[in-house]
């Protein structure tokens, strides 16, 4: 009881002393208060029938109603699975392509051209994904489209690409890499670079090859690193990003099979249907979910890689 | 030896290749961009315009034109929505690296928390509408992006390396800690301020979520923004079209609509060589470690 006392006072006196810095985070402070913790409350609309005129605290509560109408839709395993398994094809090609370029770079000695090619990777990055749907469709327009042409030098009929739902989880793929490898491998190139020079005059004077040192100095290195971010990426599997599937499919409802995703369906709950106690209920869903599995993964990744965790 | 070489050559082609690739997609929009619109429309997309015309650039510069109003915008939310995030993540970076402050772990704390555990999209819309941030240009500045408690962390680690013995002279000189943190520690950290810029800049840049979620008003339309309702209004003039039969209504014209996207990454490629130097850095520092 004492002891709680003079905290008390001490955080006060502190105050008192340390003014100007307390002031200093103030302004950060009242940001993260407004846009952090005063919207927990609001999950509660999850249980409610949400009314914006009466607000949290008049509105009706329904109990799990709402997630009982997610649950019950043909939606909730559409969704849950187009988004698990749209983000385990980006993360295992995206790992992949990284890491591949990040070797090669760092076999070339040439530091000019790993220099250039390097920034030039990275350009995509840089870019909305709302440019890169214009980049999209010039390669997939029906009748204009650099890939309709090729097909049409072949002899193949024209494919309208933005009906065809099975083509899509490849093409995302595909522009997920794109985007992304470029800035990944400058993350692994980083990790080699730490590796200590001397494993490798040791190889050499035991008159290893570069492959060998590839494979077994390199690689095995590097995986803590690529073991720990694909873990990191598996926490965060619930949520999609919608940015780039919005920006991308936007509200084109005869691909949503194969590329609505918990985020886009929340989003169309939110804004275009209306229904903010729905989209509520499907992001606590999310969000509880999504918080095991980013726990998980994490103390995963502690037991196995001590300085690793995030937290 | 030989093989030895022959791998060499197959990997730099690899690279080569993949650096193409990577720009090549670009390249084309910046080539149906300036391509003569009826040739657009009898060959389709290329990426080596049989006639060349600047017409779609003239057209977007003239005065008036949807796309200068939203190039203004997002040129206005970016440096103004930047340098307010600068500002409140610098000074509050201060206060978590001062070693005085007693309290400054439970501080980081308090931001902490909000960094892992967010409650989603559906209360951060209800929260901006009752705080009336919706259809005026602070819906576009304040929310979600004018403070980040990844880059306050940033900038708090950069901070705990300036050597202490620098405040406690600056103190005993009689200067107080406003002095001290404008005068002596934001000089020191253009490294990380610089970092962080870029960070906030670019997302706000970039940023059409702001935009999607609390402003229905065209005025207000940030330039990525823009260019997404050009996009699903023209799939949904198609369709329209392609139900009335009629045509009378007119498109954006290819060349009008590629020429947009390329002036929207405009200021990026001009920022590219200090992005690229910095982005590494910050990378390297925020995704390894976390």
């Amino acid at each position: 009881m004492e002891k709680k006392q003079r905290r008390g006072f001490g955080m006060l006196s502190d105050i008192r002393r340390n003014g100007t810095s307390y002031l200093l985070v103030l302004p950060a402070m009242a940001y993260t208060f407004i846009f952090g913790y005063m919207t927990y409350p609001y999950m509660l609309i999850a249980f409610q029938r949400f009314n914006y005129s009466k607000g949290i605290f008049h509105s009706e509560w329904i109990g799990l109603k709402n997630f009982e109408f997610f649950f019950r839709s043909n939606k909730a395993f559409t969704v849950t699975f187009n988004t698990i398994f749209l983000n385990l094809l980006f993360i295992v090609f995206g790992t992949l392509t990284a890491l591949a370029i990040s070797l090669i770079l760092n076999e070339l000695r040439k530091r000019l051209f790993v220099k250039i090619s390097q920034s030039i990777m990275l350009f995509p990055h840089f870019i909305s994904w709302i440019v890169i749907s214009y980049v999209l469709y010039a390669f997939f327009s029906m009748d204009m489209g650099i890939v309709n042409k090729l097909l049409n030098q072949f002899g193949i009929a024209p494919v309208n690409w933005y009906t065809e739902q099975q083509a899509w989880p490849a093409i995302l793929t595909v522009m997920h890499v794109w985007k992304g490898a470029g800035m990944s491998a400058v993350i692994y190139l980083a990790t080699i670079t730490g590796i200590d020079d001397t494993l490798y005059e040791a190889a050499e004077i035991d008159g290893a090859s570069r492959w060998q040192m590839c494979m077994r100095i390199t690689v095995p290195l590097m995986m803590p690193t690529v073991v720990i971010l694909s873990l990191l990426s598996v926490g965060k599997i619930m949520y999609g990003d919608f940015g780039m599937i919005y920006a991308l499919i936007g509200d084109n409802g005869t691909l949503y099979a194969t590329t609505d995703i918990i985020d886009t369906y929340v989003f169309r709950s939110l804004r275009q249907i209306g229904n903010p106690s729905e989209a509520m209920a499907v992001g606590l869903f999310q969000s509880v979910v999504g918080f095991i599995l980013v726990f998980g993964t994490n103390a995963i990744t502690r037991k196995f890689f001590k300085d690793g965790a995030l937290y | 030896m030989k093989t030895f070489s022959i791998s060499k050559t197959v990997m730099y082609a690899l690279i080569t290749i993949y650096s193409a690739l990577s720009l090549l997609p670009m390249l084309l929009v910046l080539m149906i961009s300036v391509t003569d619109e009826d040739a657009i429309l009898k060959n389709g997309y290329s990426l080596f315009p049989e006639k060349f015309s600047l017409y779609a650039y003239k057209l977007i510069f003239t005065g008036g034109s949807q796309v200068m109003r939203s190039y203004g915008i997002s040129i206005i939310v970016t440096i103004i929505g930047t340098m307010l995030a600068i500002l409140i993540t610098s000074m509050a970076g201060y206060t978590l690296a001062n070693k005085n402050v007693k309290y400054r772990n439970l501080l980081s704390l308090y931001f902490f928390i909000t960094m892992i555990f967010s409650a989603g999209i559906v209360p951060w819309y209800l929260m901006n509408r009752s705080l009336g941030l919706t259809n005026n240009i602070l819906a576009l500045i304040i929310p979600s992006l004018l403070f980040s408690p990844f880059n306050l962390f940033l900038v708090r680690n950069f901070m705990n390396g300036v050597p202490d013995s620098l405040r406690e002279s600056a103190t005993i000189d009689g200067a107080s800690d406003i002095t001290i943190a404008f005068r002596i520690y934001l000089p020191l950290c253009k490294p990380v301020l610089a970092t962080i810029a870029l960070f906030y800049g670019l997302d706000y840049w970039n940023n059409w979520w702001n935009a999607i979620m609390l402003i229905d008003s065209k005025d207000l339309y940030p330039l990525q923004f823009m260019l997404l309702q050009m996009q699903s209004e023209i799939s949904m003039l198609n369709e329209m079209t392609m139900l009335a039969g009629s045509s009378d209504i007119t498109l954006p014209s290819e060349s009008v609509k590629m020429a947009t996207a390329v002036v929207t990454i405009g200021p990026i490629i001009f920022l590219y060589p200090y992005l690229q130097k910095y982005f590494v850095k910050g990378l390297v520092i925020g995704s390894v470690k976390g």
